[in-house]
């Protein structure tokens, strides 16, 4: 890839494991963690979210020097919480089971931090194309943090991958028993925080300082 | 009475908004580091929960839902798709005159709770018990039993949480995991016990 390509595509690069959205900034895990109990769902939620923030993203960037500041974030929320019922609509039109079982979470989407965050952090500063990117490289880099979740709570949970048997379970004559604890929220928990520390593993400059106590705070313990 | 009773357990313990439905995460990563901010945004947060919830449901029941606008003659109207826009909307109005308030009467907590005020307006917990009354088709009694109760539940959370932190602040945590990481941990070991609730009935 020559330079100048890259570093047009740099925005929609970075946050996909640099500059994570949901590992780094600790943004968006409210949904991340709650629709991971399967494959399907997380992929279907992935996709909403990347429609949603990269058309947001585009959006305010392109009416960006008409926002007045003081109004800025109702404008904003406005524009967010339009698309997310387009999403929604279109998801009860074409997947009705599938936003059933999404259930409030696809509208949750108008709360997400990182929409909210890469609107008022990059869309409102750049250019449309350069916030496209960057509404998709935050998208793609929240998508794959629960897909790997997703993928890994179904098939220990259920032993299965999309609904389709993967692991031969122990009730069919298999070997598998069934993991029941990765269907339950806690499991999302621990999964999110290993992968946190491997990424930080890896990264090693993400690591967070040892907090030092601040003078005149009672609260720490002797 | 026993059927409210249960509602507020359910709400409190054993369906905790944040620990079984995890919404609200990421001011309570964020905020928990001290007991006195948590308990301050948990007040906030309880007080918001108490009065968006009802008005919320006062707005779906007279404009939104399918038939309730036939008081003004369009009874095959459905305005539910309004739903996100309309309760962000109050949320966000409601958040405004708290801050408001708080800085008249308050200007300590004000201080401490700083960016994190204009951050409930975006809360997931508090457009997720909106959409939850919605979705579950509460009536006006059970919804603010439900709004309170989650706010309860959310602030028991964050400021055992808080209790929590100020504790390990000194155990030698590997790098990798400081911070974010074993925060995550200990919130999947408290989900876990808070699950031990389940099952209880009143």
């Amino acid at each position: 890839m020559n330079r100048r390509l890259e570093s047009r595509l740099q925005p929609a690069i970075e946050p996909i494991l640099v500059n994570n959205p949901v590992t780094l900034h600790v943004l968006g895990i409210c949904s991340a963690l709650a629709v991971t109990t399967s494959l399907a769902t997380s992929l279907v939620m992935s996709a909403a979210l990347i429609c949603v923030l990269t058309l947001s993203s585009g959006i305010i960037s392109l009416i960006r020097r008409h926002i007045p500041r003081s109004i800025r974030l109702i404008v904003q929320i406005t524009i967010i919480a339009s698309l997310v019922i387009v999403v929604d609509q279109l998801l009860q039109a074409y997947l009705f089971d599938m936003s059933k079982r999404l259930s409030v979470f696809v509208g949750l989407i108008v709360t997400n931090c990182i929409v909210l965050g890469r609107a008022e952090a990059f869309a409102m500063h750049n250019p449309p194309g350069a916030s496209l990117l960057d509404g998709l490289g935050n998208g793609l880099g929240y998508a794959w943090i629960l897909v790997a979740i997703g993928t890994v709570r179904e098939l220990l949970g259920k032993g299965t991958l999309l609904g389709a048997d993967v692991l031969a379970l122990a009730d069919n004559g298999g070997w598998f028993t069934p993991l029941e604890m990765m269907t339950l929220p806690p499991s999302a928990f621990f999964l999110l925080a290993l992968l946190v520390w491997g990424v930080r593993t890896i990264r090693r400059e993400q690591v967070e300082p040892v907090l030092v106590d601040e003078p005149g705070d009672k609260a720490a313990p002797r | 009475m026993e059927h409210y009773l249960s509602l507020a357990v359910r709400a409190v313990f054993v369906e905790n908004i944040l620990l079984a439905f995890f919404l609200g995460m990421c001011s309570f990563l964020a905020v928990s580091r001290k007991i006195e901010t948590a308990i301050g945004l948990g007040a906030a947060v309880i007080f918001v929960l108490t009065l968006t919830t009802p008005l919320n449901w006062v707005l779906h029941e007279y404009l939104l839902k399918k038939g309730a606008l036939a008081w003004a003659g369009l009874p095959g109207a459905d305005m539910s798709f309004l739903n996100f826009i309309l309760f962000i909307a109050t949320i966000a109005a409601t958040v405004q005159l708290v801050e408001m308030v708080l800085d008249r009467y308050s200007p300590k907590l004000y201080t401490a709770l700083g960016i994190f005020l204009p951050l409930i307006a975006v809360n997931c917990a508090i457009l997720g018990s909106s959409l939850f009354m919605v979705e579950r088709d509460y009536n006006l009694a059970e919804t603010v039993v439900f709004g309170s109760g989650s706010g309860v539940g959310w602030a028991l959370a964050i400021i055992a949480m808080a209790a929590i932190r100020t504790k390990i602040r000194y155990s030698n945590v590997p790098a990798g995991l400081r911070g974010l990481g074993i925060t995550m941990l200990i919130t999947g070991l408290m989900a876990l016990a808070f699950q031990c609730f389940a099952g209880i009935q009143l």
